[in-house]
């Protein structure tokens, strides 16, 4: 990979000594962080080690108590995210918020619309300008496509070309591939690159490791507010990255143990939902963790969903220890020993708003009870007892789970379904979103659940995790199952084979 | 510990203390307030307004609404009148009238459970049907004749005291439904639906009927409700109790449930009905005009979606001091 040598020049923005407090805590430490333009530049650490702080700094949302954002070299002082927006900072986010019932080409210049005449909007030049930011950064996107139904990956396209319209020279991405596909990303990353040739600085943030050493050509760590090291990619390893971030070297990622499967424990048969997924059968034994993989929209979630009773099947059956499950019915789904951890946690997987004890209480409303009545005392036992054996961090068990950062949310939603000691546990994309540290205790955890004789069925984009975790991996695509490949077969190649249904049934 | 809930400002604290205040403020300032009589009748008419408010707390705090329990109340009261007529004893009457309750509830809990509907359109639907279906029933007459043993339960009061009869069997109903929304595990559901419906769905909640089940049960309270308006006022028209689907709103959102669901607690619903007739009760003694009187109501509902509002506010504000402590990494959050 070539990079234009053009770290010679000044920084077009950089951070002097910055720092912020919130309260009693100092979210930020006297960090610094220097972006050049034509550079990638990573950010890297662990959730809650203040990259959104930061971020929120360079966007103008967040003053800092002390130190200096240098614009150009010159010291300047943002009083909100206009202002950063004008100076030519913008901030793509995981989660772009357009409006779905306007045009691609009206999303971008919402507001700002070239106008004829008397005011009206000139359509023709809003649509040719939008085509010309399209072709700047080699897309091709319909500007008069409605942006309701397009995908989360063309949406941030749409954000990152309304960035250029506002010629934005400095390019913030906050975990822009969390929600994307392999080939999705590889796109997100020509665009990138396009933007990098053209001399924009862009500050990249992800957990993947991976994409960090294939964009990025600098880094800079913060671990607990601090800043911890700015420095070149090339020559450094993974690990070297996770022990700066961590503080310590890290357990293992994937940390499978050898499981001798016992009988099956979910039988899915014939499995069909017209127009979604069809034909899909499978087993999960004992003991065994069955990797599910295949591109966003091949049908596993809704497979998930279906199993455990959220939508209806129209087809097929599911039995659970030789037990047939009712069709749409997650109760009875739940009764029977299955647990569903769903895709979304903040939409799906928890109550926002509810405390963290009832957010765990709400899968024994069945179980916590004494003569009809809430038992409180159980109630919060129950909960207190997961969530101190899964070591969440947290304040207060009062506290909303809206408080804990992501991966301590995710890691209640693990401990309400783990409370149900299920027999078959579902969870889809465990590890999305959440830090490497963390993501190393959900797969020890789910091996240990395993080496307890629990069936577990992991759906994942992640490669890695389903390579590193799974003793068998089934393949969708398109709706259907089209692989099921032994651990010691499945290789990057054969599972995106079968996902992208190059190889044979 | 201190809990977080004691430490913010809670809105249903803040409408129990403004009852308490107005209700100090009249006994001493306004006259003929403190009689027993005037007590009585201030209890008496705001009952109505209570029993409704029971099982509304409960649905709008799973997150939706029935716009259609007045009419389902003068539906009953219409029914009764028409039975009543007919020559059927009221002891026959008062069950067909109930039973027709929980059809009305349940149609409405059917079209929002089954079709998908909003509750607030299905409702401003059936607030219209079921008055039509009473003006139908019993035309303009205005029956009044009932047994007198029945109105004198209705409208008369223990002894000398300020409590009305029908008071008691209310805190019956108060006592179950505080227990049902407060410490069972349905009540602890309802606040889950009201908060996320997805989630609840996801955690095993059979959602759709919790709600059936609610709908029906505001449906049996509001032809409850309108039996006893009927016997109160010794007056079954097909008109009675119209517009009073407004004041229990009014009353329940005063009393800090929230209009989007999941949060509020009884006790806070009960204290606004109560703040909302006390304060009816005391304009009326200072010929207050009706106008006025509207016009306080008025402001008074604006004011109850504000406060709890900004009292949340406020709450959030200091806690957000302290969720600090626990840093929140990567949070493209959707407010703020």
């Amino acid at each position: 990979m070539t990079h234009p040598s053009t770290t010679g020049p000044a920084p077009v923005l950089a951070l002097r000594d910055i720092s912020k407090s919130f309260g009693a805590v100092r979210a930020l430490r006297d960090v610094s962080l220097e972006l050049f333009p034509g550079e990638v530049h990573a950010l890297a650490g662990e959730n809650g080690a203040g990259k959104s702080t930061l971020i929120k700094t360079l966007a103008g949302v967040h003053r800092p108590d002390a130190g200096q954002v240098l614009l150009d070299g010159q010291p300047v002082v943002f009083h909100g995210p206009g202002d950063a927006r004008d100076a030519g900072i913008a901030v793509i986010y995981q989660e772009p918020t357009l409006f779905p019932d306007l045009s691609i080409a009206e999303n971008i210049f919402m507001g700002r619309q070239p106008r004829r005449a008397l005011g009206r909007i000139d359509h023709k030049a809003t649509h040719a300008a939008t085509l010309a930011l399209m072709q700047r950064l080699g897309v091709e996107l319909d500007p008069d496509r409605p942006a309701r139904g397009l995908s989360i990956a063309d949406q941030q396209i749409v954000e990152i070309a309304k960035a250029l319209s506002f010629d934005a020279r400095v390019l913030i991405m906050d975990e822009p591939t969390a929600a994307l596909t392999g080939s999705e990303v590889a796109r997100l990353f020509g665009v990138v690159r396009t933007l990098r040739e053209q001399g924009a600085a862009v500050l990249f943030i992800s957990h993947r490791l991976e994409e960090i050493f294939q964009i990025c050509r600098r880094v800079t760590t913060l671990r607990d507010g601090a800043w911890i090291s700015s420095e070149l990619l090339d020559g450094m390893t993974e690990d070297d990255l996770v022990r700066r971030m961590v503080g310590r070297d890290l357990d293992e990622l994937y940390p499978k143990q050898d499981v001798n499967p016992g009988e099956v424990a979910l039988s899915v048969r014939r499995l069909t939902r017209e127009g979604v997924f069809t034909d899909v059968s499978f087993d999960v034994r004992r003991g065994e963790i069955v990797g599910l993989a295949g591109l966003v929209g091949a049908g596993r979630t809704e497979v998930a969903r279906a199993v455990f009773g959220i939508d209806r099947w129209d087809a097929g059956e599911v039995e659970l220890d030789g037990r047939k499950l009712i069709n749409g019915a997650p109760s009875t789904a739940m009764a029977a020993g299955l647990a569903l951890v769903p895709e979304d946690r903040r939409a799906q997987g928890l109550v926002m708003d509810m405390s963290i004890e009832r957010n765990i209480g709400l899968t024994g409303l069945r179980t916590t009870v004494k003569a009809g009545l809430m038992d409180r005392g159980a109630e919060r036992s129950r909960s207190l007892d997961w969530v101190v054996k899964l070591q969440v961090k947290y304040a207060r068990i009062a506290d909303t789970v809206g408080t804990l950062s992501g991966g301590n949310q995710q890691k209640v939603v693990l401990a309400k379904w783990l409370a149900t000691r299920p027999k078959v546990l579902i969870v889809d994309e465990p590890t999305r979103g959440i830090d490497v540290g963390t993501k190393a205790e959900v797969h020890r955890l789910l091996s240990e659940l395993a080496a307890d004789g629990v069936a577990v069925l992991m759906i994942s984009s992640d490669l890695p995790e389903i390579l590193g975790m799974a003793d068998r991996v089934l393949v969708m695509h398109e709706g259907r199952l089209t692989a099921e490949i032994p651990r010691s077969d499945a290789t990057e190649e054969s599972v995106m084979a079968a996902a992208t249904g190059r190889a044979a049934a | 510990m201190p809990e977080s809930l004691t430490r913010a400002v809670r809105w249903d604290t803040v409408v129990g203390a403004l009852l308490i205040v107005l209700l100090l403020l009249s006994f001493s300032f306004v006259d003929g307030f403190g009689n027993a009589l005037n007590l009585s009748f201030l209890i008496g008419n705001t009952l109505p307004i209570a029993l409704i408010a029971l099982p509304m707390t409960l649905l709008v705090v799973s997150g939706e609404i029935d716009l259609s329990v007045a009419s389902t109340a003068g539906l009953s009261g219409a029914v009764m009148g028409a039975l009543w007529n007919q020559g059927m004893t009221i002891e026959t009457i008062i069950p067909i009238c109930l039973l027709l309750g929980v059809v009305c509830g349940l149609i409405n809990g059917l079209l929002v459970t089954k079709l998908g509907l909003p509750s607030l359109a299905v409702t401003i639907g059936t607030l219209a049907a079921y008055r039509g279906v009473a003006q139908i029933v019993l035309g303009s007459d205005a029956v009044t004749d009932f047994p007198s043993q029945y109105l004198d339960f209705a409208a008369g009061r223990i002894g000398d005291t300020f409590i009305p009869y029908a008071f008691l069997p209310f805190l019956v109903l108060l006592a179950i439904a505080v227990v049902a929304l407060h410490a069972t595990p349905f009540g602890r559901s309802l606040f889950a639906i009201g908060a996320s419906e997805e989630a609840a769905r996801f955690a095993g909640i059979r959602v759709k009927r919790q709600k059936l089940i609610l709908f029906t049960l505001t449906g049996l309270m509001a032809s409850l409700t309108g039996i006893f308006w009927a016997l109160h006022y010794a007056s079954a028209r097909y008109d009675n109790a119209t517009g009073l689907e407004l004041a229990v709103i009014a009353a329940v959102l005063l009393g800090g449930i929230d209009f989007d669901g999941g949060k509020g607690t009884l006790g806070g619903a009960i204290a606004g009905v109560f703040l909302l007739g006390a304060l009816q009760n005391v304009m009326s003694l200072q010929d207050v005009s009706a106008q006025t009187q509207i016009l306080v109501t008025g402001v008074l509902l604006v004011l109850s979606v504000l406060g709890p509002r900004v009292a949340r506010q406020i709450s959030v504000a200091r806690a957000g001091r302290r969720a600090a402590s626990a840093p929140v990494s990567k949070a493209p959050s959707p407010t703020s």
